[in-house]
């Protein structure tokens, strides 16, 4: 995950400008300009209805009724993580991986994206004999066997329990540092924007609401002063206020009852890398 | 245990300790509170299960063609069956029939899955196909084709050409609909990935469409093979001079119900042996469904 400090000299890997998409008359995305740096780490928050997943998908090239655009630069090689791991149910797990891959030695390279993910050893069971958090690897494993230059992600994670998230998070961090693809994660969570992304972008009514680069250290521990300041301003963005006790109930992780402590998320951060790499 | 569940359904009598027979106001007792999962799938399989049904029907034939309770010339015994079965094996007829039925049924179930399913992907595919083929075939599957016969003797004579396109004809309707609808229902999420994974026309085909049709596919095929041969007894009966169906009408003529019961065990072993090989290869291709029969 490396910062791009003048990002904006190299040639970017997505640019969009004056981005248009209406339904049925009715904006969702208007006139949005966005850049992604090649190896950048983008996060895309918002609230549900911003055209957080309507953005995705006109750079995914599915949307096919684009109201209209002035820019829109997106790498040939673009991959998409969805919510759900979409695995084709009749096929093994290495040939969901594999499906589509041009060459021979296709097969090969799944069997390789597999074991990148930790799933050596899974090439032959049947998606439906996964768990939810290992079928979303497949997905991941899928996605980076492509080489893509832009990984589009469309809340990979929303569907998984807390702990297998932050498990997730982790992985997708290494990968990304090892494979160096310009990502846009969307996410409705506050603290896997943080976690994750070079830089992070609210979107508000089909605009950038707000667009901050994240510069905290290394490891990103919910406890420090700096994060809190983060967390704050990103929720105030998303129209919540940050001292309101339910809050961290809506991004779906439990705080410790003193509010602010947050020890238990960050010693659960912690030991999850080395957990990872050992598989 | 049974303080701990006495201790939860009344704390404040915690302190006054009740004597085990004084919890009459709470009929409930520990070990029956577990058996309250209830198993909702069928169970596990029993072996031979589908044995059960046919042997119990052979039991009571036997039973009452030995006890005299059923006339020999409404239903002859099942030893007698198995005599004439014997016979007919041994100078050969059975053998002719079968084989002059088998090649019928066979012709009529390859060109009916073979149309059937062509037109299924036509249908299901495109727009316009669905829109010229989806029509015809709905309502000819609201004609039996057994009705058509008449039509169908007056087109192309009593010959065997009528008979198989009869049996084409029925097996047609079966594949086509539940292959239609196995294309229909293929997530379009899964539309959706084959287009960001750029799989080509036919890769989509390949990967997506066909494996996705085929529970569909197989399960329309289990009613294609039941219904070829139920189109088979039929225009076997028409005009034939081979086949079980006219070996049966013959015995009619003159009153061998021994010969009518061996056709019939004929027919229902045909049915049950292909249907049994549909299934399997059901379960060999399906293998990655998981569903309540497993």
């Amino acid at each position: 995950m490396a910062t791009h400090p003048g990002g904006l000299t190299a040639a970017p890997a997505v640019r969009i400008t004056s981005l248009v998409r209406e339904f049925a008359g009715r904006r969702v995305l208007d006139e949005l300009d966005l850049e992604i740096a090649p190896d950048e780490f983008v996060a895309l928050i918002g609230r549900s209805g911003s055209g957080k997943s309507t953005l995705l998908r006109v750079l995914a090239d599915i949307d096919r009724e684009v109201t209209g655009y002035a820019e829109l630069t997106a790498p040939e090689n673009v991959s998409v993580v969805f919510q759900d791991a979409r695995l084709l149910p009749w096929k093994r797990v290495v040939d969901n991986v594999a499906l589509g891959l041009p060459g021979p030695g296709a097969v090969e390279r799944a069997r390789t994206a597999l074991a990148e993910v930790g799933l050596a050893g899974r090439e032959a069971a049947w998606p439906v004999e996964l768990s939810g958090g290992e079928q979303q690897r497949v997905a991941l494993a899928r996605s980076l066997v492509r080489e893509p230059e832009l990984l589009l992600a469309d809340e990979p994670f929303g569907a998984l329990d807390a702990l297998t998230r932050l498990r997730m998070h982790a992985l997708l961090r290494r990968l990304c540092a090892r494979h160096r693809p310009a990502v846009l994660l969307v996410t409705h969570d506050v603290d896997e924007a943080i976690a994750l992304a070079d830089r992070v972008v609210v979107l508000d009514d089909g605009r950038i609401a707000a667009d901050l680069r994240v510069e905290l250290p290394a490891p990103r521990r919910p406890g420090t002063a700096s994060y809190a300041a983060l967390r704050d301003r990103l929720l105030t963005l998303l129209g919540l206020d940050p001292a309101l006790d339910g809050l961290p109930e809506e991004d779906g992780f439990p705080e410790p009852p003193d509010g602010r402590g947050g020890s238990t998320e960050a010693s659960a951060t912690r030991p999850e890398p080395a957990r990872e790499a050992r598989a | 245990m049974s303080t701990e569940v006495s201790g939860r359904a009344a704390p404040a009598a915690e302190a006054a300790p009740r004597p085990p027979g004084a919890g009459d106001g709470r009929p409930r007792q520990a070990p029956p509170r577990r058996r309250r999962g209830r198993r909702l799938g069928p169970g596990r399989p029993i072996p031979f299960a589908w044995a059960i049904g046919p042997l119990l029907l052979l039991a009571i034939w036997s039973v009452g063609s030995a006890a005299g309770w059923i006339d020999e010339r409404n239903l002859s015994a099942p030893w007698d069956v198995l005599a004439t079965a014997r016979e007919l094996i041994e100078d050969g007829r059975l053998q002719e029939h079968l084989a002059a039925s088998t090649e019928r049924a066979l012709t009529g179930l390859v060109f009916g899955v073979g149309i059937g399913l062509l037109l299924a992907l036509v249908a299901g595919l495109s727009r316009l196909g669905e829109g010229i083929i989806d029509g015809p075939v709905q309502i000819k599957r609201s004609i039996p084709s057994l009705a058509l016969i008449p039509l169908l003797i007056l087109w192309f004579g009593i010959g065997e050409s009528m008979k198989v396109i009869t049996i084409t004809l029925g097996v047609l309707v079966p594949i086509y609909i539940h292959t239609h609808h196995g294309l229909r229902s293929i997530d379009s999420r899964y539309v959706e990935l084959a287009e960001t994974l750029r799989l080509s026309r036919r890769g989509f085909l390949r990967h997506v469409v066909l494996p996705g049709a085929l529970p569909g596919f197989l399960l329309g095929l289990r009613f294609a093979v039941t219904s070829a041969w139920l189109s088979l007894v039929v225009v076997e009966q028409v005009n034939a001079t081979s086949g079980i169906g006219y070996m049966m009408e013959l015995a009619r003529t003159y009153g061998q119900t021994d010969v009518i019961l061996v056709g019939l065990v004929v027919y229902g072993l045909l049915g049950l042996i292909s249907d049994g090989l549909v299934r399997l290869a059901q379960r060999k291709a399906l293998t990655w469904q998981r569903t309540l029969a497993d």
